[in-house]
Parts: C-alpha cells; structure tokens; sequence
C-alpha cells in the first residue's frame, strides 16, 4: 500500500502524509493522535499557508481557496484552473521541511461565559451526583482549566474541545433531546462543547453562554478560531440577562 | 414581485455555487447539486457574466407551479420535469421567453432527479457569506432558510451587468425569434448537455461510472476493497438526499475499522461506516467527519450522482489525481466555450441598437476544444 511517511532532517519529527483529495483539494496527514503538539503543526502549517501563498511561481497568489483543520491534519482546497496536485504537493513538503521558520500558531485564549445550572443547564444536577460532587465542584472543575479548540466541524462554530477533566465524565442522554438551545455547555462522554446554533443532540447540558456564537448576518465570523483555547466564566442569571441584552 | 411560488415540490430551494472560505469554521458549502446544469441554466438564461453564479431554483423529484408577474427570459436544465407554460409545453435546455402573468408548471421528474430554473438577472435573494444558497440545516440563505413553499414570493434580479436593464435582454431575444435566428441546442451541440461522464451498460440501464481519486484513507481499507469498489456495480439509496448519496452493494473491508480521527470532508467523499457501504458526500455535506474516505468522485462527475434516482445504479473507476486535474480543467473549458459560442450567436444577430450590450463585456477569444 502507498504509506509514505517522510521524514525531514531536522531534530524536531515531522512525520506526515500527503494524499489527493479528488480534484481540486489535498490533504496533509500527521500522526493520527488527538495530541496538542500535532494539533499545533497543523494550526503552524494552516497560518504558515496564509501568509506563504504565492512565494513559489508555481502555486501562484490565490491559487489557494481555503483550508480545513482537523486533530492531525489539514485539508487544502486549491483552484485547478491555477495550479494542480503535484505543484501544490512540491510546495507543502518544502513548507513542511522548513521547521521553525516563520512564526508558530500558539492561539488566543477565548474566555467565554456560561451560567451553570437551573434552567440554563438542566442536566448539571444529574453530572453532579455522577461524579459524586456537589453541583458548585461540577462548575469549579469545569471552568477550572482551558480548553484548546482542535477543530470547528459538525456545525457552524462548534469546537471539538480537548481535555477535560475525568472527574466530570458523564455519559451521554439515553435518548437525546430533540432541541438543544444555541449558546447551550454540554458535557458527552469525555468531551464538552457549546451548540453555536440549536440542534438536537445527546449531550448532558451543564450550562449556557449568551453569547451568540453563529451569526450569519456578521460574515460567519466567530469569537474563536481552531487552536485557540477555550476558558469558561461562571457567571449569575443577572448577568447572563444583561449580556443577552447587549447583544 | 415577480415571481409567486403557487406550488412547490418537496426539496425546492435556492441555489447557487455555493458558500465557499467557510469550511475551516464548520460551515457548509450548499449551492446546486448538479452544478454543471445550474451553470448551463444560466448561460442559456442570458446571464453572460462568466461566473455562471446567479442564484437559481433547484427542484427535486417534482417541481410546482410558479406565476410570473414580470417577464423574463429563463432556462431550465437538468433532470426533464415536462415543463409547461401556460398549459404548453416548453423545450429544456432552451432560452424561453416568459411573459407577465405566464403560469410556469413542472410535473414530476421523467429522467434524473434534479431540474434548475434560471432566469435572466437572476433572482434578487439576499447574500450571505458570499452566497444565495439555501443551507437548509443551519437555516440560512435562500428565502430565510427554508425550502421554497406555496405562498413565497421571489424578486427578479436588478442587476444584471450585462443588460443594464433586464427588457433589453428580451428585446434582443424578439428580434432574434423575428429574424428566425434563435440559439438552439441543435443536434451537433448535443454534448453540451451532460457533465462529461464515462456510462457503462448494465442490460437496459446505461450506469455512470464516476471517476475517482482513491484516498485520503485508501490504506484504511483491504487491497481486494479498492477492487470491489472499482468492479462492482452500486445501488442508490432512498435514505439519500442533499447531504449524502448513500448507496447498496458489496460491502468494503477496511483492515481495523472504519473510525478514524475527524478530519475535513469535500463534495464527492466516498465516505465508507461501519456497514461497509459507501456514501458519496453531495453539496450540503458536513466539513468534517470520523469514517474512513475510501476515494473522493471528481466535481466533473458529481452531475451524474446527483441526477441518479433511488433505485438506480453507478459505478465507480480510479483515475490519477493528475487526470482529475485535467478533468477539471476541461469541464472549465467546455462551459467557457460555449459561452464564447452564444456570445458569438448574439452579437451576430442582435440589433445594431444592441451593440454598446456586447462592446461592455469580456466575449473572449474563440476556445479550442
């Protein structure tokens, strides 16, 4: 089978596949683990695209369209009409054999609030007593530590999130909910999340943001990106009012 | 208003090519499905700007009835619902002129599964993120997100560049019909009509055999799965819809499992999960997936799976990432001929007041095919 790895001269390893993804993208695989530092070569190689685009005659400006980050890799699509898979092949792996070059992705921190509990988290009482723990040690646990954005997939601005801690694991809802609220904080298993738009879904909710995260009107800007992190502020129902006025 | 929905078929939307720059934030293309009808749709509805990007309705399986209150010059293309106007049927693939108060009526689908209705200028539909299309699950484009329902009412599009004003399009196409000079599909332009799709035949059926460039995740799968997938013959669905084609035949081993850690997802993914079976990923596809992709169909082919009907068949062959290139490249350049070929028809046997129209855009030099 075609399983090529590569591997650059350089100290750090920067082990990868590059596979054709039909006829106008490509796709730059790194070691498949769910690992911040693969996390971070794809976000450096997502930025180092950006900014490089039209250093090489033969992947001209704009040839480029736009790109896909995920865990541990990166999906390019490319205009056909200006470049083609081998070019742009060529120009990835001198990008990826130039190590430390330009400036590493190291993200922002996002801080995004989140009334806990009540009718904003229905389901924090039943995490809580999972866990064995008050309702109040959920919410430290939870919004003790940041989280990093690995990807945005699934739906507009949903972050998959990583490392949450194992205390708060909690299994998913036997039957899910047909209407999950936009803005709501949900734990699934391992992972937690925030439902940018509403959806049906299994998550156990724990809490809701006012911000609005999806806003199509804005040119789908978001307030994070993939390779930021995530911390969550708790905050009263007061507030949480207030901050929806605002918006 | 110009344009009053009195009926619709159950999957009418809104489309165009499709919000692209988006994906790395999880939101969907959308746009047509068969994106090469929906072009064709536009140039032979006069809309001659190059981009072939002005918003259009795709119907699906049955169409509907549509008042126009203004006239106006459109095209329908795709799968053959038996147009009518006013109770007379129309030709597809075929500039035709609509007057205030027509009835335009599309029964159900004959062949294939998808029919566009272009109209000159467009339809005046709100952008957003750079595009009209409807994004049905995320509830936005379109006409507020939705499908298109009895009762809906459409503008027609202001602006288009090339006529200035939209009646100089159908002032130039009375004189073209007066002069008997009207640009027609004829026999030798034929080919023009379909994306250009390799058949196999399988007793009555001629079946598509969709090109395909094997990976991301080809290594995924057992050496005798690419095999399987390239020799057998694959059945639509009725599970299908705009997300997904989802297909039944010979299962397709992978070597530990169909999971893999999400990674991003195009048009044409041949996603394969855990009942072995392989779903091609069709314009509203998610960005991103965790099943293992086994090949990806070329966009110069995706026409031909999205036209495929429940029940029908395709087939699948591997080709290089080269040759898809080139593919790709080709279809540009049949689009951009035929432009060419129509423009030349225009300026030919349009009005001499008509001039200053062509003297303002792009008509290109002739293309060899």
């Amino acid at each position: 089978m075609d399983m090529r790895f590569q591997k650059s001269s350089d100290q750090m390893s920067r082990e990868y596949k590059i596979k054709p993804v039909g006829d106008q993208a490509i796709q730059v695989i790194f070691e498949q683990k769910i690992d911040e530092k693969i996390n971070e070569k794809v976000m450096a190689l997502r930025d180092r695209l950006s900014s490089d685009a039209g250093a090489f005659s033969h992947v001209p400006k704009g040839a480029v369209l736009e790109t896909i980050p995920a865990y541990a890799s990166l999906l390019i699509y490319y205009n056909p009409m200006m470049t083609d898979y081998g070019s742009v092949k060529e120009w990835l792996e001198l990008l990826l054999t130039e190590s430390g070059k330009g400036k590493q992705s190291t993200g922002r921190l996002i801080e995004i609030p989140v009334c806990y509990g009540g009718r904003y988290g229905e389901d924090l009482k039943f995490v809580a007593s999972h866990a064995g723990m008050t309702e109040e040690e959920v919410i430290r646990i939870h919004s003790g530590r940041d989280y990093r954005i690995y990807m945005l997939g699934f739906l507009p601005g949903f972050p998959y999130l990583g490392g949450m801690d194992e205390r708060i694991f909690t299994p998913r809802l036997q039957s899910p909910r047909t209407r999950i609220p936009a803005g709501s904080v949900g734990i699934g298993g391992e992972q937690t999340g925030i439902y940018p738009v509403e959806s049906p879904g299994g998550w156990q909710l724990i809490g809701r943001t006012p911000v609005k995260l999806f806003n199509p009107q804005n040119n789908g800007e978001l307030p994070y990106e993939a390779g930021d992190r995530i911390r969550f502020i708790p905050i009263g129902e007061k507030e949480f009012g207030q901050l929806s006025r605002k918006q | 208003m110009a344009l009053e929905i009195l009926s619709a078929g159950p999957m009418t939307t809104i489309q165009d090519l499709g919000r692209q720059g988006y994906a790395g934030r999880g939101y969907r293309r959308c746009g047509a499905c068969d994106k090469y009808a929906m072009r064709l749709a536009n140039l032979l509805a006069w809309n001659l700007s190059g981009e072939d990007n002005s918003s259009v309705v795709e119907f699906t399986l049955s169409g509907g009835r549509i008042r126009f209150t203004e006239g106006a010059l459109i095209a329908l293309t795709g799968a053959d619902m038996c147009p009518k106007l006013d109770g007379s049927p129309i030709s597809m693939y075929r500039t035709v002129q609509v007057h205030p108060g027509q009835v335009l009526e599309l029964g159900i689908v004959r062949s294939g599964l998808r029919s566009y209705l272009a109209v000159s200028g467009g339809l005046d539909v709100p952008n957003m993120m750079g595009s009209s299309s409807t994004d049905t699950i995320c509830r936005i484009g379109g006409l507020d997100g939705g499908a298109l329902k009895a009762g809906d009412w459409l503008e027609l599009g202001r602006e288009s560049w090339l006529w200035g004003d939209r009646t100089r399009a159908e002032q130039v196409f009375t004189h073209l019909q007066e002069k008997n000079a009207e640009f027609l599909l004829t026999e030798d332009l034929f080919w023009i009509r379909t994306a250009s799709f390799r058949y196999r035949s399988m007793g009555q059926e001629l079946l598509p055999v969709l090109r395909t460039v094997a990976g991301p995740q080809e290594d995924a799968f057992t050496a005798e799965a690419m095999e399987v997938l390239r020799r057998s013959v694959y059945r639509v669905s009725a599970d299908s819809n705009r997300m997904a084609c989802r297909l039944d035949g010979p299962g397709l081993e992978a070597e530990h499992g169909y999971d893999i850690i999400s990674d991003g997802i195009v048009e044409g993914s041949v996603q394969v999960s855990a009942n072995g079976q392989p779903i091609v990923m069709l314009a509203d596809h998610q960005t991103t997936g965790g099943y293992a992709k086994i090949g990806t169909v070329i966009s110069a082919d995706i026409p031909a799976i999205a036209q495929r009907r429940p029940g029908e068949h395709i087939g699948f062959l591997f080709i290089t990432p080269e040759e898809a290139n080139e593919a790709y490249r080709l279809e540009e350049k049949k689009l951009s001929w035929f432009r060419w070929k129509l423009l030349e028809h225009l300026k030919k046997y349009a009005p001499p007041e008509a001039a200053d129209l062509f003297s303002r855009l792009d008509c290109g030099e002739e293309i060899q095919l």
